[in-house]
């Protein structure tokens, strides 16, 4: 049984967008240990999108590569969560330069990571094998980022006046952006119709119940959640995709076909 | 989180064993806030290349270390005391690895 492309591509998409977002804190980590540790996960991303986007490209045929797919794509044919593409900050317009907030980078990956044990979890019983290999080997990668990414919540949660405001802050930000898991896709109903792919509303209760812990480890409220619902997976991005693609793009445009 | 705060983490010595090793090895030492973020820490720092299956971190302060200034009293006077090393016997196959 095969995934179709574009579930493949949905899974890729996630990976790449913020192992790309998260290697901004590459050299400016808040401290060294951190610095690393940030790089190290965004190169367990972007090693998970290479593994996605190579299968999804051997589905897809023809001139398809995974250099192709990652580079040669524009934001709307990217299809992850809005939440991954977001700058390290509060709201803030595209082009818009301010610090980034360390609170924001963890809440981030936290509510992410929740999300992606669950998910590899559950695909590692995919249909489709060579999906099932991939999820086995991203299973361990994402423990450890969600692992560190709670330690790190409740430490700020739990920590000083302003950490804690940081992070409530954050929270306060981000949360509404991971309604986006729940909602519908083409792509991923298509592939749970087929054994391939998981129904994430058969993990929202097991997630809620990871965050809702977590949360209340960490001495931070869950906001309430109404309103917007963001749909990066279904092609409707915020405007800051394309500047992260833009930057992450412009040297295989620049050089197609470069090797080094 | 503010400078003073970073400046008062503690020091900590990382240990590790290699997949071959059968000890651990100093490799380095880092500053985190408690044992177990020390140890996450160490992780990220010093087994990404996979230099490690197992990890030890210990606060430096734990530590006691002989004084330089005292290396010659301490370590000096074994060096003309070859016959303290046991190269003057022939190891037996049977025993192994020691």
């Amino acid at each position: 049984m095969k995934a179709n492309a574009a579930y493949l591509l949905h899974l890729a998409d996630n990976a790449v967008v913020l192992g790309q977002r998260n290697s901004e804190w590459c050299g400016h980590g808040p401290i060294l240990e951190e610095d690393i540790a940030l790089a190290n996960m965004s190169l367990d991303m972007i090693g998970q999108a290479r593994l996605l986007y190579q299968l999804a490209a051997t589905r897809i045929g023809g001139d398809a590569s995974e250099d192709r797919l990652a580079y040669f794509r524009d934001a709307s044919e990217y299809r992850n969560y809005t939440l991954l593409e977001l700058p390290h900050n509060g709201p803030l317009v595209g082009y818009a330069v301010a610090d980034r907030d360390y609170a924001t980078t963890t809440v981030r990956n936290f509510l992410y990571g929740a999300l992606m044990v669950l998910l590899w979890d559950g695909l590692q019983k995919s249909a489709d094998e060579d999906l099932a290999a991939i999820a086995a080997k991203s299973l361990k990668e994402a423990s450890y980022h969600l692992h560190h990414s709670r330690d790190w919540l409740i430490r700020f949660g739990d920590g000083t006046e302003e950490s804690h405001a940081r992070a409530q802050a954050a929270v306060d930000h981000l949360f509404a952006y991971s309604e986006e898991f729940w909602s519908d896709s083409v792509a991923e109903s298509a592939a749970v119709d087929a054994g391939v792919g998981v129904d994430l509303r058969e993990l929202r209760s097991a997630w809620d119940a990871l965050v809702d812990e977590t949360l209340t480890e960490a001495k931070l409220a869950r906001p309430e959640v109404k309103g917007y619902l963001p749909s990066g997976k279904n092609g409707a991005h915020s405007e800051h995709l394309s500047y992260l693609l833009g930057e992450m793009q412009v040297l295989a445009r620049a050089h197609p076909g470069g090797t080094w | 989180m503010n400078a003073t705060t970073l400046k008062d983490w503690p020091l900590w010595e990382v240990f590790v064993r290699s997949k071959q090793g059968i000890e651990h090895k100093h490799c380095g030492s880092l500053h985190a806030a408690d044992a177990a973020q020390a140890l996450h820490m160490a992780r990220d720092v010093y087994t990404r290349r996979q230099e490690g299956v197992s990890i030890w971190v210990v606060p430096s302060a734990k530590i006691t270390a002989s004084n330089p200034d005292d290396k010659g009293e301490l370590f000096d006077p074994a060096s003309d005391k070859i016959y303290r090393h046991p190269s003057f016997y022939e190891i037996p196959d049977e025993v192994g690895h020691m």
